[in-house]
């Protein structure tokens, strides 16, 4: 294995601006409405935004269509589907649209009686992500200066370089997986980190986990 | 005043090296801020805090106040009420007077600068004399989901003209033809109000205010008003008496010079007479360092409104790490997501039982806070509150891309 890379991973961030839409959703047919005329950034906001700022809890919720679902209209069964929908899983945006019309469309034609309406001031309200992805001093060459950088970019980037790189070329691959494979070859790296999801874990821990990972690559790789 | 390092142990290392990079891109630009009061009131200590920052940031800041006479202020206080949603008089007099008013500023400010944040009524009309090629942002900071509509139709002239406006919550947006932002209020970690004391610290202030800590304490800190709901407060307390050891303690200003806020601190006492575990506290307005004395030494902190415009007395609760109970109204569900970073009620009934089970399971109580704090570093510090302008700054620069590459 290469001991150092000539191609240094660049840790980058992602911050976002919060655009509100004006568009509300008072039940689920409004919500399916909705989610079927939003694009891209309005699913970025209301699915990736969601994880991202409520790292620290645990249990973590899982998208703020299944928040609303759960906890505001209180239809139970739908929100737990909702909440099933694996979002990183997804390679587009589109899909993960797709995946959510199709769960609430199925779930208005099985259950075709009157429908819950939120009181006001509890409507659900579609919102826009405007994303910004910026550099960050940290840069990587080899296992050692990677964590070294783990250990310190924010936890934005963490996701950014993780889970939402799954969205862009090549698809459904992390940023730090591609790197060392490409690299170093290593595919040892890859298949842990592709096994994180970030529902079973806060973000820092997560943290955590990648530091263990590569640790544990040490000292293989100084053997070289 | 302090410098934007200082702030990195409350916001984290990570949130001050990203400011500093978006700063960059803005470096040498002029950012100027209009609001109608250099002192007193949310929009000024924001300003007097962030605006140094941005100095030290490379941008260049400027701060202009609109002038007027008793008569403008009465009537732009109007505004204010009926944009808030209190039914007020507005005759085409007062509208006209706004208008005058405003053209005689135009004549006096200022108004060179590449982006502009408009903050509130008072200044809105002064989009009439916008340089060209700048950027106007209109800053909402009240909540107008029940505003009155002579008003708004009045102001909407003026804000539709804007390149983009600023709210605090989703709820309170409006149709406009321009777009619009949430970008929530924040607190300043390194404030009196909410800097970091020690436990000696804590228990001097306490003893000198004389709030005996034999029992855990939960408080209220709010003035007496009863969209705040005391009475309710002192109910849910009287509650949970029988099964509890614990000690209310409100906290307020003395409402001297508020007939309501007299009447409403009465009935407080009056509710409280007799029971010797219930204090009610009148405090000076300046009393910043005893009122984070005493959220920390609080075990659970109460915001139990009945209508809040953002509520950030909630924010400044959470930073404490102490479980909040508070109502379920205004931007305060944007702060407490229920049962992970704090408690939302809607009654006296669920907020007796939620100071009950929260005396009673610590250890859950204790997640709750260290996740609200979390919450709040993440979300509603003025660090955040400044990224989120510059980000502003920067969309509107660059062409308003969806996806912007720094």
């Amino acid at each position: 294995m290469t001991e150092k890379s000539n191609d240094p991973f660049r840790f980058c961030t992602r911050l976002s601006l919060t655009e509100v839409t004006g568009r509300k959703a008072s039940n689920i047919t409004e919500l399916l409405e909705g989610i079927k005329a939003a694009d891209d950034a309005i699913i970025y906001h209301h699915t990736h935004r969601f994880i991202k700022q409520s790292h620290h809890l645990v249990p973590e919720g899982a998208n703020d269509f299944a928040y609303w679902v759960a906890n505001t209209v209180q239809a139970d069964r739908l929100g737990e589907e909702l909440t099933s929908i694996d979002i990183v899983q997804y390679h587009s945006l589109a899909d993960i649209r797709d995946a959510f019309v199709k769960m609430l469309e199925r779930h208005i034609v099985e259950n075709p009686g009157p429908m819950r309406t939120v009181a006001p001031c509890r409507e659900f309200h579609f919102m826009r992500a405007i994303r910004f992805s910026l550099p960050t001093e940290c840069a990587a060459i080899d296992y050692a200066s990677f964590i070294e950088c783990l250990r310190n970019v924010s936890v934005s980037s963490l996701y950014l370089h993780v889970f939402e790189a799954r969205l862009r070329p090549p698809y459904g691959v992390d940023d730090f997986s591609h790197w060392f494979k490409t690299n170093f070859n290593d595919e040892i790296v890859g298949k842990e980190i592709s096994r994180l999801d970030p529902y079973s874990y806060t973000l820092e821990s997560l943290r955590q986990r990648i530091i263990r990972i590569i640790e544990h690559r040490l000292p293989e790789v100084s053997r070289g | 005043m302090a410098k934007i390092d200082e702030y990195a142990p409350a916001a984290g290392r990570s949130a001050i090296e990203e400011l500093k990079i978006i700063a960059s891109k803005l470096k040498g630009k002029t950012i100027l801020n209009v609001n109608s009061t250099a002192v007193g009131g949310g929009v000024a200590e924001i300003l007097s805090r962030m605006l140094p920052m941005m100095t030290e940031l490379g941008i260049k800041p400027r701060w202009e106040l609109i002038k007027g006479g008793e008569d403008f202020y009465a009537v732009t206080k109007k505004f204010h009420n009926a944009l808030h949603g209190t039914r007020q008089e507005l005759t085409a007099a007062d509208f006209q007077l706004y208008r005058d008013t405003l053209k005689a500023n135009m004549e006096s400010i200022n108004l060179d600068a590449d982006i502009a944040l408009i903050h509130d009524p008072q200044p809105a009309g002064l989009i009439d004399k916008k340089p060209s090629g700048a950027k106007w942002i209109w800053r909402c900071h009240i909540d107008l989901s029940n505003r009155q509509s002579d008003v708004w139709d009045f102001l909407h002239g003026y804000i539709s003209r804007y390149d983009a406006a600023v709210i605090s919550a989703p709820s309170f947006s409006q149709e406009l033809p321009i777009k619009q932002f949430q970008v929530p209020p924040s607190i300043d970690p390194l404030a009196d109000k909410n800097k970091e004391l020690t436990d000696t610290e804590v228990s001097d202030i306490m003893r000198r205010l004389e709030i005996p800590m034999d029992k855990p304490l939960i408080s209220q800190v709010s003035r007496f008003d009863r969209l705040k709901d005391p009475l309710g407060v002192i109910e849910a307390f009287k509650k949970i008496q029988p099964y509890v050891t614990a000690r209310l303690l409100l906290v307020g200003g003395s409402a001297d010079d508020d007939p309501e806020g007299s009447q409403v601190l009465a009935e407080v006492r009056a509710a409280a007479e007799g029971n010797p575990d219930i204090i009610v506290l009148c405090l000076p307005p300046t009393s910043n360092i005893e009122i984070n004395a005493i959220q920390r030494a609080s075990t659970i902190i109460l915001q139990k409104s009945l209508k809040e415009g953002f509520g950030l007395t909630v924010s400044e609760a959470l930073w404490k790490g102490k479980p909040v109970i508070a109502g379920a109204v205004g931007g305060i569900p944007l702060q407490i997501t229920h049962k992970y970073s704090g408690i939302l009620t809607r009654t006296i009934e669920g907020t007796a039982y939620w100071m009950k089970r929260l005396l009673h399971e610590p250890a859950y109580a204790k997640k709750l806070g260290e996740n609200g704090r979390e919450h709040v570093r993440e979300n509603f510090l003025l660090t955040r509150h400044l990224r989120d302008y510059l980000l502003l700054a920067l969309y509107l620069e660059s062409g308003r891309q969806d996806f912007i590459h720094l």
